[in-house]
This record gives structure tokens, sequence and C-alpha cells, in this order.
């Protein structure tokens, strides 16, 4: 699902070059981009494929700062902790240059307590992460803070371990 | 085909009936009763004649509803009598009976069920009510349901709401269903199926609507569901959370809680959607409105002195004041039809726990023992409360009478049931 936007990029980078390489005929011979070979006297093998590559610069699923989409909290805590500046930052320039990208970003919290002041506490997560990424100068457009409360734990457990992991803001790709 | 073959089919064939009937036993709820209450009126319920044509017992229904809600003492009849039998009043004296219910049952050429029934006074030896009721046969529940209410509202002055329904979310695995069920937990309907969750589910004042959030769309979305229609309609889909709705007595309102200004706060918006106006103004959270029976008030949660507590403000906003003041953490509040108590939970020594608060005397009574209450629901005639509570970290469904001394709990056999609420008196 997450590389399918990707792939339309990709797609559209692709019809575009095509597109501005017809304009520019005039006065210059457009430029052939060559694979680096090394010259040989022997004759050209007219059935030969050599796979090229169009350079895309949408590195969402491939860069690995990027891979990090989740910012952890304490019990009761709404601030985004310094060992996860990095994930934000890295989030932040990616959303900065890519500007037709857009993020929802999940709250979640523990089990405890009421579904709906739960939602409300998931909420606080998802804003602290969603304002930290404004100060990276990430459009309001850009993004969506969400919550799930504790409607959608990711570790079923009803310890402290399990409960660590659910006190987590997710950032979404659309 | 040989005798021993018949036999051994027979066998196979009786055994798949319990399977299926095993099997149909789980999408069912079980009610356990514990405790009775500290007045139990002694009555008896006569079968009613002819009732094994109708495809439920009648008879068994109104001694399981007044059993149920601990006010009454059952007393077995033996035989049936319908509503002309003569009537030993000093034989029933003599047997403690203050009270005695006979009718009958008889199915009409369409198909349909009469019930007639009459209620007499054993003392005064007087005739204290009567009535009959048509209806399809798949409805014969209803109309036992309704002559335990007439039953419960002579005898002890309060109607009973017996034949009102509920509403509340199951989960097993990744399926979770809206269902609807009779008071008794008898008669499960899905009103809604899902891959995603669903909470805050509320009825209309008619009890032909149902407002919830579901996450079918990454978010929580606030939906209304025509029950009756089986349509739904997304009345809150703003940028953020859209969440705990709430209607206006009237229904032609809902008070929600939405994220627009990035902290959740309260709005109203018309139950058909449009029409936002923000009510509640804080830094903070304010979240889980209720308006008041009569409209005026809201009472909601808000964290603005630190932790969550319970605040009520007018129902066309402003200024709020602050109504629970023990313990650091209180939240769902939920106000008694009559407009007197305060239902929530409050966290004390670490456990979710229901309390009632009497609002004109600042009185709080404790009524659950379980490490986690939720989602407490007044009953119509406000004598009783559902809530979801928790055993082995199975979620089930519990009422308690708001003296605490009635508590039954209703169960599944599988997975889990949270969010009850319960639906308004229906004509």
């Amino acid at each position: 699902m997450r590389q399918l936007p990707a792939l339309a990029l990709v797609v559209a980078s692709a019809v575009l070059f095509a597109g501005c390489s017809s304009t520019k005929l005039e006065d210059k011979p457009a430029v052939v981009e060559k694979p680096v070979a090394t010259e040989t006297a022997k004759p050209v093998d007219n059935h030969a494929v050599v796979p090229m590559d169009t350079g895309s610069k949408d590195d969402l699923n491939t860069n690995p700062a990027l891979a990090n989409r989740s910012v952890y909290f304490d019990f009761d805590a709404y601030v985004v902790k310094d060992e996860f500046a990095p994930v934000v930052t890295a989030h932040g320039k990616y959303l900065s240059a890519h500007k037709e990208r857009k993020v929802i970003i999940q709250g979640n919290t523990d089990e405890r307590g009421g579904s709906e002041y739960n939602l409300a506490l998931g909420q606080k997560r998802a804003e602290a992460v969603r304002k930290s990424l404004s100060v990276t100068g990430v459009a309001d457009t850009q993004m969506e803070a969400v919550s799930l409360g504790k409607e959608k734990p990711k570790a079923a457990g009803h310890d402290e371990a399990a409960w660590a992991q659910n006190r987590r803001a997710d950032i979404v790709y659309n | 085909m040989n005798k021993a073959m018949t036999r051994r089919l027979t066998r196979l064939f009786a055994l798949l009936c319990l399977a299926t009937a095993s099997m149909l036993a789980h999408a069912q709820l079980h009610i356990t009763t514990e405790g009775v209450g500290a007045t139990q009126i002694p009555i008896a319920i006569a079968g009613f004649a002819d009732e094994n044509l109708a495809p439920q017992q009648v008879s068994a229904i109104i001694k399981a509803d007044l059993d149920r809600s601990g006010f009454f003492k059952i007393i077995d009849t033996g035989n049936s009598m319908s509503e002309t039998s003569s009537i030993n009043y000093n034989d029933w004296k003599a047997r403690g009976a203050f009270a005695l219910a006979v009718g009958s049952v008889q199915q009409l050429a369409d198909g349909q069920f009469v019930v007639r029934y009459r209620l007499f006074d054993i003392g005064k030896g007087v005739q204290l009510s009567g009535f009959a009721l048509t209806d399809k046969a798949e409805r014969t529940r209803l109309s036992a349901h309704k002559i335990a209410d007439d039953i419960y509202l002579k005898l002890t002055g309060v109607p009973g709401d017996f034949s009102t329904r509920i509403s509340y979310v199951t989960r097993v695995g990744k399926q979770y269903k809206l269902q609807v069920a009779d008071s008794d937990g008898e008669g499960v309907v899905d009103a809604l199926r899902s891959n995603e969750p669903i909470i805050s589910p509320s009825w209309s004042p008619d009890g032909t609507h149902v407002a919830y959030v579901s996450f079918e769309n990454r978010k929580p979305v606030v939906y209304v569901q025509d029950l009756v229609h089986g349509v739904k309609t997304e009345v809150a889909n703003y940028k953020g959370n859209n969440s705990a709705p709430a209607w206006s007595p009237d229904g032609s309102k809902l008070a929600i809680a939405l994220t627009l200004s990035g902290n959740t706060q309260i709005y109203s918006i018309n139950a058909t959607g449009g029409g936002l106006q923000r009510l509640s103004n804080s830094s903070g959270i304010d979240t889980e409105p209720r308006y008041s029976p009569d409209g005026q008030t809201i009472y909601f949660t808000s964290d603005r002195s630190g932790g969550p507590q319970i605040y009520k403000m007018s129902a066309g906003g402003g200024s709020a004041q602050r109504v629970t003041f023990k313990g650091d953490y209180n939240i769902s509040p939920r106000i008694s039809p009559d407009g007197k108590t305060l239902a929530y939970i409050s966290r004390r020594d670490g456990q979710f726990q229901l309390f009632v608060l009497d609002l004109a005397t600042s009185q709080e009574l404790r009524l659950s023992n379980a490490s986690m209450a939720e989602a407490p629901s007044f009953s119509p005639n406000g004598r009783y409360i559902m809530y979801a509570t928790d055993s082995g970290h199975r979620n089930n469904l519990a009422v308690v009478s708001i003296d605490g001394s009635v508590k039954h709990q209703l169960t599944t056999q599988l997975g889990d049931i949270r969010e009850p609420t319960w639906g308004p008196f229906m004509k």
C-alpha cells in the first residue's frame, strides 16, 4: 500500500521529463544519457537492453532515517522526548521537501481509564508531534493530528511493557 | 435403511442440534443475578393459559424480569390461570402472595398473538390492572416485557423498563459489532458490523437512532444511524477528532467533542449535521458532554484543574462550575432521568469504580467492586445503572441498582462487550 504513491510519482516524473525534452530541441541537440560502459571494438548488439533508472528523489521508503515513524511517550506525558527529535526532524525535512505529501498523526494511550478521556489524551500526543513537525517547516495543510485513544493497542498485554508500547504517536503517510 | 443406521443418524442429528444450540448461545447474553432488594413484594404469577402456542413463554419472561429487578419474590402457582379464572383470595393470602398475575395467549387468524393479562391485589381482593396486547409472533417477548413493566409500576409506583432496549459494542477478534438487545440481553440484533473500533453509542430520545463514533476512516468520526431504515449518516467529520456524541433531550442537537483548536473542546451540531457552535473554552481537555434532562445544562469532563474532573455549564456554553471534588480522576458523567443524581467513574486506589453523587447533598456512594468500570448508563426509570466491567481481562456488562443492593452481570461466551447504553422508553 505504502509503495503505491511512490510508484505513481515515478511514473508521473517520467512523463514530465519526456514532456520537457521535446520543448528544448531547437538550438542544442538533446543530451543523450549513456550508461558508462567500456568502449570496445566489438559491433553493437542490436538485441541488447541496458537497464536505466529515473533517479527518483522520493526516498520515503528507502531512506533509513524515515523508517522510524513512531514517537513514544512517558506515562501521563505529552511532550516529545529529546531522543525522538531525530524522528521528527527527518520527517519534517522530508515533508518540507515534498509539499504534495500528507500525513495523519495518530496518537495512542495505554488501556487504563475511559475511552473518551483516553481519546483526548491520545490527541495531546498527536498534537505534540504535529507542533514539532510544524516547527521544522511542515505546512498545516500537510498534517492532521488525530487520536485512536486506547482502542487500537499495538501491544496486547496488560503490563507496563505493553503500556509503554501503546503510549505512542505514529506518523502515517497517506 | 437398517435400524442401527437409523439410530446412528438420529444420534448424529441430536449432536448437530446440540452444536447448533451452543453456537446460538454464543450470540446471546447470559444473566447472572446476585443480591436482592431490601424489601421484596411476594407475587404469584400463574402460567398463562395456552401460552405454549406462542414462540416464547410469556409467564416465564415476566417472572425472570420481576425476579431480576430485585423488588419481587416470585411464588410458584403450579397450574395455569387465564384472566377469566375465578380467584380464591383467601387461598392466595394463605400462600403469602400480595399480588397475583394471570392471563392467556391466543393466536389470531393472521398469525398475530393476543396476550391478555390481569393483576389482582390479594389483600384488598380487587383487580389492580389488566389489558390485552396484540402483536406479531416474534414480538411476544415484547408483550411479556410490557406486562412486567405494568406489574412493576402498579406494585412499586415506578414505571418498569423491561421493555426498553440496550445497545453496546462487542469485539470478537478484529470484528466489532454495534448490537441492540432487549434490556434482559435477549433478542440480539447487529446494528453495525465493522473491522474498526466503534465507541460511545448514544440513543436518540425517541429510540429510533443511535449516534456513535466509528474509526472506519483511520480517525474518529461521528455518525448517526437510523436503526429503523438501516441508514448511516456522517454528522461530524471535521479535521482532527470527532467524538463523544450526546443528544439534546428534544433530539434536535448533538453535543460533541472536536479538536479544531488542537485540544479537545465541546461543540454542538444539528442532529442531521451542520450548525457548528463552540460551547466550551479551555486550553486543556473538555469532553464527554451530557445534557441534563431539562436540556438547560451540560455536564462534562475537563482537566482544567490538572487531572480530569466533572464540571457543568449552560447548554449554550460559557463559564463552568466544578461538580466533583473527591478523587483525582473523575470521568464519564451521566445524569439520572430526574436530574438529581450524577453517575461517574472515579479512580480510587488505582481502580476505576462506578460512583453516584447526590447533587443536592454531595453525598457519594460507590456502586462497583471491580478493578475496572466504564461507560455508565442509567436505565430509563433511573433505578439501575449499566456499565462495562472486566473479569480476567474479558469485558462484560454489569447492572446495579442505584442503592447498590441488586446486581447482575451480562456476559457472552466469546470476546468482549463494552460501551453499553440504555435506550429510552418507547411508544
